[in-house]
C-alpha cells in the first residue's frame, strides 16, 4: 500500500506544474468557426485537480468554473460536425463495474467529441467475474496506456480507492454506491440555472429514496456551495436524520413543500438497493410521495421538474408530470454532455 | 545465585501496592525478592528511570491460526506481543476452524508453547462453530486449559442461546465474552450518523451494541454468571457497565486502543484501516469511554488486535474486512489517550493492563510477589519513537498509527524469568 506520507507532496508538485503550464496558455474564447477547446471562462482561474470525486472538494468558485466551462462545450454539440480536438491522443477508460446508460454514453459521446479514444470496461464478462478486485482491474487497464478513468461502481468510495492507488490516472465518478454523483449534480445545478437564471437563493425540494441516493447527497452539497436552499422529503425510513449535517432541512410532508419551492427534484425509487419494509407499498408511496398533475398545482407555475432518471413513470412521478411543459428531464440528458465534456477537459488540464 | 537482577527501576506492582524505587531479583523464572539488597546476579538490567511492573497482559488477540496463517501465527502474535511489553495474550477463537473443542484449545497452547515468547491463553466459542445456535464442549475446553469463553466478532443473537451458555458457564465459574451487537441494527460498515450519511455507507448503530448489553445484564442478573463486556465504544455502554457495577453485577469490561483515540471522521477517505467492529464511534463517546477506564467502570484495556493481509485491506470499504493491529504500539497510545491527557496516572494505567486483565480471568497472574512467575515488563516512559509498521514482529500491516510519534515504550520483556524481548 502506498505510503500516505508521499501522497501530499506528490500532488502538490504536480499541482504547481499544471498551474505554471496553464498560466502561460492565453485564454482564447470558443467561436464557431474555430475548432479549438474553450479556455477557461471566469479569467483568472487556473483549474488544478486532476480528479473529481465528489463536490465536497471543490470551492463554489471550481463549481461555477465546470458550469462556464460547460456553458461554452454546449455549442460544440450544435455544430454539424461535432468534435474538437482538445483530448486527441488521450485515452479515457470507461469502468462500468456497475450498470448505467445515460451516464456511460453520455461520458462516451462527450469523450469522442473531444477526439479522445475510449476503452470500456463493464463487470459483466470481465474477469472481475473471476475474482480480479477493483484495483487490480484498474491497475491492468492503466497499463495499457490511460489517461483518465471514468468510474461507476457499487460501493461508496471505490472512485477514491482507484484515485489512491493510481496516483498518475486522472480520476472521476460517475457515480459510486449510496456516496456520490457529482456530474448529474452538475448538470442538474448547470440546467436550473440555465432555466432559471440563477441558484443562488432558490430553494430545491428533493424527494425520495434520499437514503440511498448519491444523486441526492451530491446535489444537496453542490446547491448548498452555490447559496440555495435544499429541502429532502421522504418518510423517515428513506430519509436519515443526520443528512442534516449536509446542510439541508428535512421534511414528511410533500404538500407542505411544494408551494414554497422553485425545484422539484424527485428520485427514482431504487428497487435494486432496497431492504425489506423501507415503505408499506409502492401505492401508499405514490399517494403520499408521487408527483402527479394534481399535485404540481399547487406549486409555483414555473417551477422546475427534474428527476435523473431512469423514471418509474406511476410511482414517483405520472407521465403527464414527467413529460408536461415544467419538466427539464431530457434537457438534463442534453446538458450532461456538456458538463461532462467540460469535465473530462479539466482534468485532463490538471493531470498535466 | 541470582540470575537476573532488574536494578534500581520505579517497581510499579498494583497487586501488592507497590510504588518505589527498588532492584528485582529473578532466580529459576520466579520472582526471587524486591528490595534494595545487593545480590550478586549472573545479569543484570539497570532500570533507573524505567517502571518495572508485572508483565503486561491483553485479554482480546486475533492470532488467525489455524487457517489465516498468512496474516498472523500464534508464535509471530506472541512475538508482536512481547515487542508491546505483553506477556499474556488471550487468542479469540474465530479462527478457520473456530476453537470450539478441546483438540483445538490443546493446539493453541502447543503452539504457545513452542513459540516460547508470551503465555498465549487460549479462549474457546461459546457456540459451535461460532454459529450462536448449539452450545460449544465447554467443560472439556476448561480442563484442556481454555481461559475463557466468546464468540467473538459477532453477538450471540438468541435470548434462549445466551441464556442457556450463562447458566452452564456460570457453573463452571468461567466468564463469557461478549461482542455486544444486534445483528438486526448493523446494516453497514461504519458507526451511523452524520459521517456514514454523507459517505453513503450504512451504519452500524450505537444502540445495536447498547441492546444486546442491556438484555444480556437481564440474563446476567437472573444467573450470575461472570460477564465480560468486550470493546466498549459507545457513551451508552459505559453508563450501563457502570449502573451494573453499582447494582452488583459480575460484569467487567475492556477498552481497545482505537476506541479511545479514533472517531468516526477518520473514515472520510474511504481507508479500511479504520474499519472495525465495533466501528470508531464519536467524540463524546470516545470521551466516555476515556472516563470509564479513568473511573474504573472498565476494568482493563485490549487491543484487539486483528490482522489481515495487505490485499485484504486494498478493498471498496465495504468490501475490506474490520479489524486493525496495534499490540506493539498498545501501550503508548493508551498513555497518549488516558495519561498524556492527564484522567490517570502511570501506575493507574498499568494497573489497567496487569490486575484488571488477571481479575477477568481470575488467574494469579500480574504480581510480582514473591514467588511468583518473573513476568515483567520493563517500560521507558519518556521515551519518543515512530511507529514503522515495516519493523512490525506481526506478520500483517493493518495498522493506522503507521508514521505517529508516540511516547512511552517496552524496552524489555521477561516471561518466567526469561529476557523475550529487548530494545
Amino acid at each position: 500500500m502506498a505510503k500516505k506520507a508521499s501522497a501530499p507532496s506528490r500532488k502538490t508538485s504536480k499541482a504547481a506544474k499544471a498551474k505554471k503550464k496553464t498560466a502561460r496558455r492565453k485564454p482564447r474564447r470558443p467561436s464557431a468557426t474555430k475548432a479549438t477547446p474553450p479556455p477557461a471562462p471566469s479569467a483568472e482561474f487556473v483549474w488544478r485537480r486532476k480528479d473529481l470525486l465528489g463536490l465536497d472538494e471543490l470551492t463554489a468558485q471550481e463549481i461555477v468554473h465546470i458550469l462556464d466551462t460547460a456553458e461554452s462545450f454546449r455549442e460544440v454539440s450544435t455544430r454539424s460536425i461535432k468534435k474538437v480536438p482538445a483530448l486527441r491522443g488521450k485515452v479515457v477508460a470507461l469502468m462500468f463495474f456497475e450498470d448505467s446508460t445515460r451516464t456511460r454514453m453520455s461520458f462516451e459521446l462527450a469523450a469522442s467529441r473531444l477526439s479522445a479514444d475510449t476503452v470500456l470496461f463493464t463487470a459483466k464478462g470481465s474477469s472481475v467475474t473471476k475474482g480480479e478486485t477493483t484495483v487490480d482491474t484498474a491497475r491492468n487497464i492503466a497499463a495499457m496506456g490511460v489517461d483518465i478513468m471514468v468510474v461507476r461502481h457499487s460501493q461508496s468510495g471505490a472512485p477514491h480507492l482507484l484515485a489512491r492507488s493510481l496516483p498518475s490516472i486522472s480520476v472521476i465518478n460517475a457515480g459510486d454506491g449510496s456516496h456520490a454523483h457529482p456530474t448529474q449534480a452538475l448538470l442538474d445545478i448547470f440546467t436550473i440555472r440555465q432555466r432559471l437564471g440563477r441558484i443562488e437563493g432558490l430553494k430545491v425540494a428533493i424527494v425520495g429514496d434520499i437514503a440511498h441516493s448519491r444523486v441526492a447527497r451530491s446535489n444537496i452539497l453542490g446547491l448548498r456551495k452555490l447559496g440555495a436552499e435544499v429541502i429532502v422529503v421522504g418518510p423517515p425510513t428513506l430519509v436519515p436524520r443526520a443528512i442534516t449535517a449536509m446542510g439541508c432541512q428535512i421534511s414528511h410532508d410533500l404538500d407542505d413543500v411544494l408551494p414554497e419551492v422553485d425545484v422539484i427534484n424527485m428520485l427514482r425509487i431504487q428497487f435494486e438497493r432496497f431492504e425489506a419494509s423501507q415503505f408499506p407499498s409502492l401505492r401508499e408511496y405514490h399517494i403520499q410521495y408521487g408527483l402527479t398533475g394534481e399535485r404540481l398545482k399547487s406549486c409555483n407555475p414555473n417551477v422546475l421538474v427534474m428527476h435523473p432518471g431512469p423514471i418509474n413513470r406511476g410511482v414517483e412521478i405520472t407521465s403527464e408530470v414527467a413529460d408536461g411543459p415544467n419538466s427539464c428531464i431530457l434537457q438534463q440528458v442534453t446538458n450532461g454532455l456538456a458538463v461532462r465534456m467540460a469535465l473530462l477537459y479539466l482534468v485532463s488540464q490538471g493531470s498535466e | 545465585m541470582t540470575d537476573i537482577l532488574i536494578k534500581s527501576g520505579r517497581v510499579i506492582d498494583p497487586a501488592n501496592g507497590i510504588d518505589k524505587v527498588a532492584d528485582v531479583a529473578i532466580k529459576n523464572g520466579k520472582i526471587e525478592a524486591i528490595g534494595g539488597r545487593k545480590s550478586k546476579a549472573k545479569r543484570t538490567i539497570d532500570a533507573e528511570g524505567k517502571i518495572v511492573c508485572p508483565g503486561l497482559i491483553d485479554l482480546h488477540v486475533h492470532c488467525r491460526e489455524p487457517g489465516h496463517e498468512e496474516e498472523e501465527t500464534i508464535a509471530t502474535a506472541a512475538a508482536a506481543a512481547v515487542a508491546g511489553g505483553f506477556t499474556t495474550i488471550c487468542a479469540m477463537p474465530n479462527t478457520h476452524p473456530p476453537a470450539d473443542d478441546d483438540t483445538a484449545i490443546h493446539y493453541v497452547i502447543q503452539r504457545s508453547v513452542e513459540a516460547g515468547l508470551a503465555h498465549v491463553l487460549p479462549i474457546g466459542c461459546i457456540t459451535k462453530g461460532s454459529e450462536g445456535k448449539e452450545m460449544a464442549e465447554m467443560g472439556l475446553m476448561l480442563q484442556a486449559g481454555a481461559a475463557a469463553f466468546s464468540d467473538d466478532g459477532d453477538g450471540i443473537p438468541s435470548s434462549a442461546m445466551m441464556y442457556r451458555a450463562l447458566q452452564y458457564a456460570g457453573m463452571l465459574d468461567v466468564p463469557l465474552m461478549q461482542h455486544c451487537q444486534d445483528p438486526d441494527l448493523m446494516t453497514g460498515h461504519m458507526n451511523s450518523g452524520a459521517v456514514a450519511v454523507q459517505l453513503g455507507l450504512g451504519g452500524i448503530a450505537a444502540s445495536g451494541e447498547q441492546t444486546m448489553l442491556r438484555r444480556d445484564l437481564e440474563l446476567v442478573a437472573r444467573t450470575g454468571c461472570r460477564y465480560h463486556m468486550l470493546h466498549v465504544s459507545t457513551a451508552g455502554s459505559v453508563e450501563q457497565i457502570r449502573r451494573a457495577k453499582a447494582e452488583g453485577l459480575p460484569v467487567t469490561a475492556e477498552a481497545t486502543p482505537h476506541h479511545l483515540l479514533l472517531t468516526e471522521a477518520a473514515c472520510m477517505t474511504y481507508d479500511p484501516n479504520y474499519k472495525m467492529n465495533p466501528p470508531l464511534r464519536s467524540a463524546t463517546d470516545v470521551e466516555a469511554v476515556r472516563a470509564g477506564v479513568a473511573d474504573g467502570t472498565i476494568d482493563c484495556l485490549a487491543s484487539d488486535h486483528a490482522p489481515h493481509a495487505a490485499e485484504e485491506k486494498e478493498l471498496e470499504f465495504a468490501l475490506a474486512p474490520f479489524g486493525i493491529i496495534s499490540l506493539e504500539c498498545a501501550l503508548p497510545l493508551y498513555a497518549k489517550a488516558l495519561v498524556e491527557t492527564g484522567l490517570m496516572d502511570w501506575p493507574g494505567l498499568i494497573a489497567r493492563m496487569t490486575v484488571g486483565p488477571a481479575g477477568v480471568l481470575d488467574r494469579p497472574l500480574a504480581t510480582l510477589a514473591v514467588g511468583a512467575d518473573a513476568d515483567v515488563t520493563i517500560i521507558d516512559l519518556n521515551k519518543t519513537w515512530t511507529v514503522d509498521v515495516h519493523h512490525f514482529a506481526s506478520k500483517s500491516r493493518n495498522c493506522p498509527y503507521d508514521g505517529w510519534l508516540l511516547t512511552g515504550q517496552a524496552v524489555a520483556t521477561l516471561v518466567a524469568g526469561r529476557v523475550v524481548f529487548e530494545l
